[in-house]
């Protein structure tokens, strides 16, 4: 401003404002800029009318099975369509163990493969590694479960009953009842397992992208004062990748609630709330609906409608709260407006 | 900025002792240092654990074996460094083996993966009939030698074609209103596209049976079946393609808005073609990661051992979905057989998809491949 107010004083106009005042800018948008604006913003709405009209349907076909029901859907344990005994009172309850376990084997080696490929892995191995794991997660779930099913069941039986052995006085881990192979097939845990490789690749990659931002300048600083690359990466990457690490964790947390054939291909189906996951049995929403569904008439299928609307009101509600978290953190200002 | 002039540095006092010649540093170097403790920790853990499994302890599988060894190993290798150095030094080298094992353990999963089903998938699919024919006049019995997916084949790709149609023209039209337009709706927009990404596939698939079967009257058929993967395709493309917009450096935009372009003219001259590359890739991405999903097609495409080449009639089913009816309804091990075997063929459109997507772009914006460089450089000489 200082040196506009020189050049004024040098050279006075005859007809020059006496001061300097910002002009307000004014754009006249053409036609086809008002098309291009509304066109793409036609698109948003309707992605944004897609999500809402999946809800509007979901609620539309389970009202039938709610309004019979009632609140106690939420809490009936039992599933008998024909009495209109049923609820998710069981369901929801193992739905979420299965992911918390696939959570707990996940989400320590996807934090530190992401840290290696982010930190450690040589720069010209970065790319290639990242590819892998996109490709990891383009791995149909039918694959993952198939393996699951005919490679590491019939191997992890005596991993579970080691378990139940040696850690037996923790009481949810024991198995009640003799050894047998059967008591430990279909396990929850198992189900859990398989779950956590395929949401490996999701935590993963959102929480590599997120440390790969954090600032070159911060990390140069803790190796100035004498930092171990572990030492830099505790106090730099970790602390900038928080929120971003945050989201992805409940990112998979909600990709894991919603996986389906894998669970419903390993699992078989209970309907009490599972209390030993190493334990054949178990049940989750998404394994009910894929089991049932063949055998459903129209008239029960209300009812798996009410499940699923359940289960797409949690996740989305998970991965909304995620998503939040992950544009409000440090590292993800870059994708907010 | 003048302030900040470097300070005057003495000039270097010539008549000191003569200092022996830097050495340089090279700072990638893998020093003996480095790598003996690890080759040393490896040998005496294998060694070890070989004596306790094989003579002391009545332990025995070779999951155990290399489990006990890792972390024999990790132990050793501890142990060896904080003879060396002190602690930190320890939880430095301990982190990077960590970190290390996260990466190789990923790559194992994806190797064994492909492995597995490759070995089992092989009796199917080396014959040729898989290849060519449809399960229509093969029975619980037959041998391998009967039958094969060919109409999961076309149904997988005549869907898959569908949803592609449908969803990456409208995701990366959602895109370019994030990346360019923005304004009060993006801030939702962006939230609820994010939270789609981790829709249940189940969910997907009673939408649309809710609403086109259910709700239209319509039969099971290839349309909803695509519509079910346009539903789990949108929000991957969309998310994708913003953060590709995103990298397009803002001084292109800035250049063309100073030619009196208009943002519609930026947009369509400047913006997508520089980004056209990373585009490409995020839509055959989305291709790859859904032409897997098996739970949307469960409720929607319907199960048929006739090749069916309309998607807008009668049921077709899809790759995924005719792996899940042979490994789940049949009994008999040659279904088991097929199953696999077609779990190979779906692998393998998952990587040729997969392939193609790195081989079309993958590349950043502005980023030119050789031949497109070469062309600029003669293009320049005349």
């Amino acid at each position: 401003m200082s040196k506009m107010a020189d050049d004024a004083a040098v050279r006075p106009g005859p007809a020059g404002p006496p001061e300097d005042r910002p002009r307000t800018i004014t754009t006249r948008i053409s036609r086809a800029d008002l098309v291009f604006r509304t066109v793409v913003r036609l698109a948003a709405l309707l992605v944004l009318g897609i999500t809402a009209l999946i809800a509007a349907f979901l609620i539309d076909r389970a009202s039938g099975t709610l309004h019979a029901v009632g609140w106690r859907f939420l809490t009936n344990f039992q599933w008998l369509t024909n009495g209109h005994h049923l609820g998710v009172g069981a369901l929801l309850p193992d739905t979420i163990f299965i992911a918390l376990i696939a959570l707990i084997f996940a989400v320590p080696i996807a934090l530190a493969a992401a840290i290696f490929i982010s930190e450690y892995a040589p720069y010209r191995l970065r790319r290639p590694l990242i590819a892998l794991i996109d490709l990891m997660a383009a791995i149909p779930s039918i694959l993952y479960g198939i393996w699951g099913f005919f490679w590491l069941m019939p191997r992890f039986i005596g991993t579970q009953r080691w378990i139940s052995d040696h850690l037996g006085f923790i009481p949810f881990l024991k198995v009640p009842g003799a050894f047998e192979p059967g008591n430990f097939e279909d396990s929850t845990f198992l189900a859990g397992v398989v779950v956590s490789l395929m949401i490996i690749p999701i935590i993963a990659s959102i929480s590599r992208e997120v440390f790969s931002q954090a600032p070159q300048g911060e990390r140069e600083a803790a190796y100035a004062l004498g930092s171990t690359r572990w030492g830099m990466i505790r106090t730099v990457v970790l602390p900038y990748g928080r929120g971003g690490v945050i989201g992805a964790v409940m990112l998979g947390f909600g990709r894991a609630m919603g996986e389906t054939i894998v669970v419903s291909l390993i699992i078989s189906a209970v309907f009490t709330i599972v209390t030993h996951p190493l334990q054949s049995g178990g049940n989750s929403i998404a394994a009910l609906i894929a089991q049932s569904y063949a055998e459903s008439t129209p008239g029960t299928i209300s009812a798996l409608i009410a499940a699923g609307l359940v289960l797409f009101i949690v996740t989305l509600i998970v991965n909304a709260i995620a998503a939040t978290i992950i544009a409000r953190s440090r590292s993800g200002l870059q994708t907010a407006d | 900025m003048t302030a900040m002039s470097p300070p005057e540095t003495p000039p270097p006092d010539l008549t000191a002792a003569p200092q022996p010649a830097p050495q340089r540093i090279r700072l990638r170097a893998v020093s003996a240092d480095e790598v003996l403790p690890l080759l040393g920790a490896a040998a005496g853990a294998i060694a070890l654990v070989w004596v306790l499994f094989e003579r002391v302890l009545p332990f025995s599988g070779a999951l155990g074996f290399w489990a006990c060894c890792y972390g024999v190993f990790v132990i050793l290798y501890a142990a060896v460094t904080a003879m060396q150095y002190g602690r930190r030094a320890v939880t430095d080298r301990l982190a990077a083996v960590a970190a290390a094992s996260a990466g190789l353990f990923a790559l194992a999963v994806i190797a064994e993966q492909i492995g597995y089903i490759t070995f089992r998938g092989w009796p199917a699919v080396r014959h040729l009939n898989f290849w060519t024919q449809t399960m229509q006049a093969t029975g619980q019995l037959q041998p391998l030698t009967s039958g094969g997916v060919v109409h999961a084949m076309v149904g997988s790709l005549e869907q898959l074609g569908i949803a592609t149609l449908l969803a990456v023209p409208l995701g990366i039209l959602a895109a370019v209103f994030l990346a360019e337009v923005g304004g009060l709706l993006a801030h939702p927009v962006r939230v609820i596209v994010t939270a789609m990404t981790a829709l249940p596939e189940i969910v997907a698939g009673l939408f649309i049976y809710a609403t086109v079967i259910l709700g239209f009257g319509t039969r099971q058929d290839g349309l909803a079946a695509a519509l079910a993967l346009t539903v789990m395709m949108l929000p991957i493309v969309t998310r994708a393609s913003e953060m590709m917009l995103r990298m397009v450096p803002n001084s292109l935009r800035e250049a063309s808005y100073a030619l009196g372009a208009s943002q519609w003219r930026t947009v369509w001259n400047v913006v997508l073609p520089t980004a056209r590359s990373g585009l490409t890739t995020v839509s055959v991405l989305g291709m790859a990661r859904v032409v897997g999903e098996t739970a949307p097609l469960l409720l929607t495409a319907g199960l048929t051992n006739f090749l069916n080449a309309n998607p807008f009639h009668g049921p077709q089913t899809g790759m995924p979905l005719l792996i899940w009816a042979f490994i789940r309804i049949s009994p008999s091990a040659n279904f088991i057989e097929r199953g696999f075997g077609a779990g190979l063929v779906l692998l393998l459109m998952v990587l040729i998809l997969f392939t193609a997507a790195r081989m079309l772009g993958g590349k950043a914006p502005g980023e030119l491949t050789r031949r497109q460089r070469r062309r600029i450089a003669r293009d320049a000489r005349i």
